[in-house]
């Protein structure tokens, strides 16, 4: 098996008598997309929140590219190569699209300490950030504020900006939230592909793109890990089926 | 030419055009208004750096423009006096040209607003505003019980510092070397507001956890946002106190932050152009309403809570419309 990216081994965070994180380990290897199930309430945003920088673990330690990263601070983290969307989008929503992918674009080049230099017309950032809209499909909606995007174009845009930064690895929290049947079936083909540039650690609640796309998938079920395997391992597994998938069946 | 365009514009030539017709119709007073409002404009444009594109709500500015005040006060103090700044370690004597305290002024404010930034940037919100306020009238108190400066009292300078090749008492000219330096202030700040840095920094008052995901430190963006506006705002404070010839703990106080503040809120919070048509707006008033009322300050307090309410981009918003977003 190939060296592992992302390495998290006995993540431990609790919130008073709450285990939010009980003891987690898991990795991330290059080429696959790992997706990260659970009810509601089982820990999965706080589990990426440790993983990206925000939130930092009572024990436990990540690695990343064979680097402890447990200590550095979020924007250490992405300048490692972490790249991250979020749950609920997280955009500077006074912005352009095209501003918005500027950003990560700058982020990823490290210029931000340029002060007379117009950034809207630097060829480079606008053709890297042009060229991740048009990816997800966004390309029209460039100088549309970000605010009026729709609940799911906010979503492709975080997908875009992650995009920007080049990173080696990606975080993503419920990509598919929002985007509707053709649009999620439009990104679970784009997230299929994008694999090959750099493994996905995937949270995500809709069970056919999981399905469709996982390499291997965790469940998470109170903060505990209760089985890790590929999808048809998954599907199997009695205990998942009882926790998670039943539920879902019976619903 | 867009309106917002033509509106900034025509702010920009308001005050010049002002001290020119003052200068035909032969009225020294009203050049001298004009000054003071560029002057204070200029203080506006350094502290919207920080409120209008870094969202950093300070109400210690009177620190960095008292200490630009009094930068200018001591060196032209012992010049005056004829008696050296300081002899040991190495000797440094008082000066009366206006390049020099400028620069000694920038960089006081610069390196003030450094240690007050670095640490009330670790907190935000209200506790912000406490610290930064502290921090000013921290400065405040020490300037009142210092008495080697005059105190309480303040200094007096008899004659306004010189500038290489011009006549500073000339009410027009000393005109003329501060609107010059609020137009390339301006500029820079146009710049700066579009460059990566300005991005970065508009962004992080917007959503500072997109920014740290992007790989860059908010507080580090602040903390810069906050020098450059400490440095300008001090500039601001020698030109004030070479307009008056004086310089008091008053500038220090906490009203000058809140006087700076409501010229940047009437103008238009983060439009550049803002603490222009908000000093002037502020001149204008205090020199109309003054001389009808010694209460023209509940007019002020009016107008304040009229922009606030229904006028939320100030003059320039009301003038111009909302700011479009470049690109």
């Amino acid at each position: 098996m190939t060296e592992p990216l992302l390495q998290i081994e006995g993540l431990h965070k609790s919130f008073g008598a709450l285990k939010a994180t009980d003891d987690v380990s898991l990795m991330l290897v290059p080429g696959e997309i790992h997706a990260l199930i659970g009810p509601n309430g089982a820990g999965k945003s706080t589990l990426i929140k440790q993983i990206a920088g925000g939130l930092a673990p009572d024990a436990g330690t990540i690695r990343f590219a064979g680097e402890d990263i447990t200590a550095l601070p979020t924007p250490a983290r992405a300048r490692a190569g972490l790249g991250r969307t979020f749950q609920i989008s997280s955009l500077a929503m006074e912005y352009t699209v095209l501003q918005n992918a500027v950003l990560g674009a700058v982020g990823q080049r490290g210029s931000v300490w340029r002060f007379f230099k117009p950034v809207m017309g630097d060829t480079e950032l606008r053709a890297t950030a042009m060229a991740a809209l048009e990816r997800v499909g966004l390309a029209d909606h460039a100088t549309t504020r970000t605010a009026e995007l729709s609940h799911g174009q906010r979503r492709l845009l975080e997908v875009a900006v992650a995009l920007t930064l080049k990173p080696r690895a990606f975080l993503m929290d419920e990509p598919m939230a929002g985007l509707g049947a053709s649009g999620s079936k439009r990104l679970t083909g784009f997230l299929d592909g994008l694999r090959r540039e750099a493994p996905i650690l995937l949270v995500e609640h809709d069970m056919d793109a999981v399905f469709a796309l996982a390499d291997r998938i965790s469940v998470l079920v109170y903060g505990k890990v209760i089985a890790t395997g590929t999808g048809d391992e998954i599907r199997a597994n009695p205990q998942v089926r009882e926790a998670y998938l039943g539920e879902e069946d019976a619903a | 030419m867009s309106r917002a365009r033509a509106v900034n514009l025509l702010l920009f030539a308001m005050l010049p055009v002002t001290a020119l017709v003052a200068l035909a119709l032969d009225e020294p007073f009203i050049i001298t208004l004009a000054t003071k409002a560029a002057i204070l404009a200029l203080a506006g444009v350094g502290l919207n750096i920080a409120l209008g594109l870094g969202g950093l709500v300070s109400l210690g500015h009177a620190a960095f423009f008292g200490l630009g005040g009094y930068a200018m006060g001591i060196l032209a103090h012992h010049a005056q006096t004829f008696t050296p700044l300081m002899e040991a370690p190495f000797l440094i004597e008082g000066t009366k040209s206006m390049p020099v305290i400028w620069l000694t002024a920038a960089i006081i404010g610069a390196i003030a607003a450094l240690l007050i930034g670095a640490l009330s940037l670790r907190t935000s919100g209200v506790y912000f505003i406490m610290i930064t306020l502290a921090f000013g009238q921290m400065l405040y108190y020490f300037a009142i019980s210092w008495p080697a400066y005059g105190g309480e009292d303040g200094l007096s300078i008899y004659v306004r510092n010189g500038f290489p090749g011009l006549n500073t008492l000339d009410p027009i000219q000393f005109f003329a070397i501060v609107f010059t330096l609020l137009a390339v202030v301006l500029f820079l700040a146009g710049r700066l507001a579009a460059a990566p840095f300005g991005l970065a920094l508009a962004a992080a008052r917007q959503n500072p956890e997109r920014v740290e995901t992007v790989g860059l430190s908010p507080y580090r963006l602040r903390l810069l946002a906050f020098v450059i506006s400490g440095a300008i705002t001090a500039l601001a404070g020698t030109l004030f106190a070479d307009l008056n010839r004086f310089v008091s703990p008053t500038m220090l106080s906490w009203h000058m932050s809140g006087e700076i503040m409501i010229f940047v809120i009437l103008g238009g919070v983060g439009r550049l152009y803002g603490p222009v048509a908000g000093a002037a707006l502020f001149i204008l008033l205090e020199h109309i309403l003054g001389g009808l009322s010694d209460f023209w300050h509940v007019y002020l307090g009016l107008l304040l809570l009229l922009v606030v309410l229904f006028a939320r981009g100030g003059m320039i918003g009301a003038l111009a419309g909302r700011e479009v977003a470049h690109d």
